[in-house]
């Protein structure tokens, strides 16, 4: 019988090599993509401090900018109403998807390529995309907000949900099959109370990341929040543009916190 | 007739202060209440959603219309496929940049705000202001750093750089810290230092989650950067998306641009899957 044993210096000379190439090959594309992107390293990274202080000297909300505070409370609260209610609907019509696609709740298995299909396209268009498509139809409207972060969101907890529901134990519903249960009794008392609290999770962490992309469709389409950061920020008002990122960052830290201690509690 | 010589048998009584034995355990309430608070938020948002006088019949059919001409009939519109294939490949080394940068320094912020390595202080306060980073949208850190350094390339590394520092310090210094304390209380009882220990022993049990936490970064990073094109005006394929959309109105190119992305995200996807499934097996 052969052994390969390799006396250590091999073995660490061996994995200095493998490392060296690892990080040439890293160097190479880093280097491609800075030429390509025509970006300075070191003249961009001296200037982060500057930039640091600038923000700091610029940024910091004054008495004069409490007079902005009504506006860009309620054009928070409509960002957050929209972030909240776009994931909602979307995890409704997900969860009817997710159950029709997934492998152990499937009734047609010609559906379930068609969904894992639509749920990647729909994925994979960027939020961008969707709200600049969406701005020729609906105007400047909330709802041109809503139907992107939907769609989107669609794509995400369609995928999500189907394999939170295939990663179910399958013996189960065998089992209630076996004592005559029908397909919705399956669904709605084997399938549904088993996935609950994981699929809540999932739509806790997709409100989140809808509030950060709620103020990107908004700067896009001209409603929110985002809109009225661009519009301070453009016309000079650095003062309040620094209260919203402020507020921004207060909400979405009060979410989070909010968010971990749900899915600590439900789980 | 047979008596029951023991008339007085006991008979087993229900103990009063047994407990119930229900369906709705607190978790259950707690999540039913979750759900109807959402339901209820829900409800009065599409109840007050401001649709400014829109026609929904009009709108959906016009939006019909357009994503025909969309995906059905793509062109290139007044730019040539040259002009958008380079912004595309910018976009996709602008992601790659950042997201090599960001991991970079994200390595080695994570490791001062891992709680097996640094003392409590440290790791709290650290991870405090990466926190408040991260709660900033990305596109928000560009457009003040286009400020500072002015509008394109270097204000749009900078400002995604710093979100993905952010994010990934976050990812990394809790694989960090799934490392068990008794390897590095064993490292350091026998005299290894401080960065031999995070290089010889953490760093290769945590390459596949930092693997693939990167990757995902990488994703986002994508998807950052063209909208760091359309709204901030880095040279990128985002631009002429915006550009195509809002101001030429010109679907066809809007069409082709989507079908550009589409293609780049799903070679990602695969590039992905590939990658995990490749680290999964090795170790």
């Amino acid at each position: 019988m052969k052994t390969n044993f390799q006396s250590p210096q091999q073995f660490f000379r061996q994995r200095r090599l493998r490392l060296g190439i690892v990080l040439a090959i890293l160097l190479v594309i880093y280097g491609v993509s800075m030429v390509l992107v025509n970006f300075q390293t070191l003249a961009s990274l001296m200037q982060v401090p500057a930039g640091l202080i600038w923000l700091f000297k610029n940024f910091i909300p004054t008495e004069r900018s409490i007079s902005y505070l009504g506006p860009i409370l309620y054009q928070l609260w409509r960002t957050l109403i929209v972030a909240v209610s776009s994931t909602i609907c979307a995890s409704l019509l997900g969860l009817i998807l997710a159950i029709l696609g997934a492998k152990t709740t499937s009734p047609l298995p010609g559906l379930r390529l068609v969904i894992r299909f639509g749920a990647s396209l729909l994925r994979n268009i960027p939020v961008v995309a969707w709200a600049m498509i969406l701005l020729f139809s609906f105007k400047q409207s909330d709802f041109t907000g809503f139907l992107a972060l939907f769609f989107m969101t669609l794509g995400y907890l369609t995928r999500a949900f189907t394999e939170t529901i295939e990663d179910l134990d399958g013996e189960k519903l065998q089992a209630l099959q076996a004592v005559g249960a029908n397909y919705f009794q399956c669904v709605f008392c084997g399938v549904l109370p088993e996935v609950a609290s994981t699929l809540t999770s999932w739509v806790l962490y997709m409100i989140e990341n809808n509030l950060r992309d709620a103020t990107l469709v908004g700067i896009l389409t001209g409603t929110g929040v985002g809109f009225l950061f661009n519009h301070y920020f453009k016309s000079f008002r650095y003062d309040a543009a620094g209260l919203i990122v402020l507020l921004i960052a207060v909400l979405v830290i009060c979410l989070e916190l909010t968010s971990t201690q749900i899915r600590r509690a439900i789980a | 007739m047979i008596e029951n010589s023991q008339s007085d048998s006991k008979v087993v009584q229900p103990t009063p202060n047994s407990k119930r034995i229900t369906l709705l355990t607190k978790p259950r309430l707690i999540l039913r209440g979750v759900l109807i608070a959402l339901a209820l938020v829900t409800v009065y948002s599409l109840v007050t959603l401001d649709a400014g006088n829109l026609k929904f019949s009009d709108a959906f059919q016009s939006l019909g219309a357009n994503l025909q001409a969309m995906f059905l009939h793509p062109g290139v519109g007044q730019d040539t496929w040259s002009l958008l294939l380079r912004a595309l490949t910018t976009s996709v080394a602008l992601a790659m940049l950042t997201t090599l940068l960001g991991a970079f320094f994200a390595f080695f912020i994570a490791v001062f705000s891992a709680r097996n390595l640094v003392p409590s202080w440290l790791a709290t306060s650290i991870k405090a202001v990466m926190a408040f980073i991260r709660s900033i949208p990305t596109i928000l850190w560009v457009l003040i750093y286009s400020v500072v350094m002015g509008l394109g390339a270097n204000a749009a590394v900078v400002g995604l750089t710093f979100h993905s520092i952010a994010y990934l310090v976050k990812a990394y210094s809790e694989s960090i810290e799934e490392t068990s304390a008794d390897t590095i209380e064993a490292l350091k009882a026998s005299g290894v230092g401080f960065w031999p220990i995070i290089f010889q022993a953490i760093l290769p049990s945590i390459i596949p989650a930092l693997l693939s936490w990167t990757f995902i970064r990488f994703e986002i990073n994508f998807a950052n950067a063209v909208a760091v094109g359309a709204a901030a005006g880095a040279d990128d394929i985002g631009y002429y998306l915006f550009m195509a959309s809002g101001f030429y109105f010109n679907f066809h190119e809007v069409g082709l641009i989507v079908y550009l992305l589409l293609g780049v995200a799903i070679v990602l996807e695969v590039v992905s899957m590939k990658l995990r499934g490749h680290y999964l097996q090795k170790n």
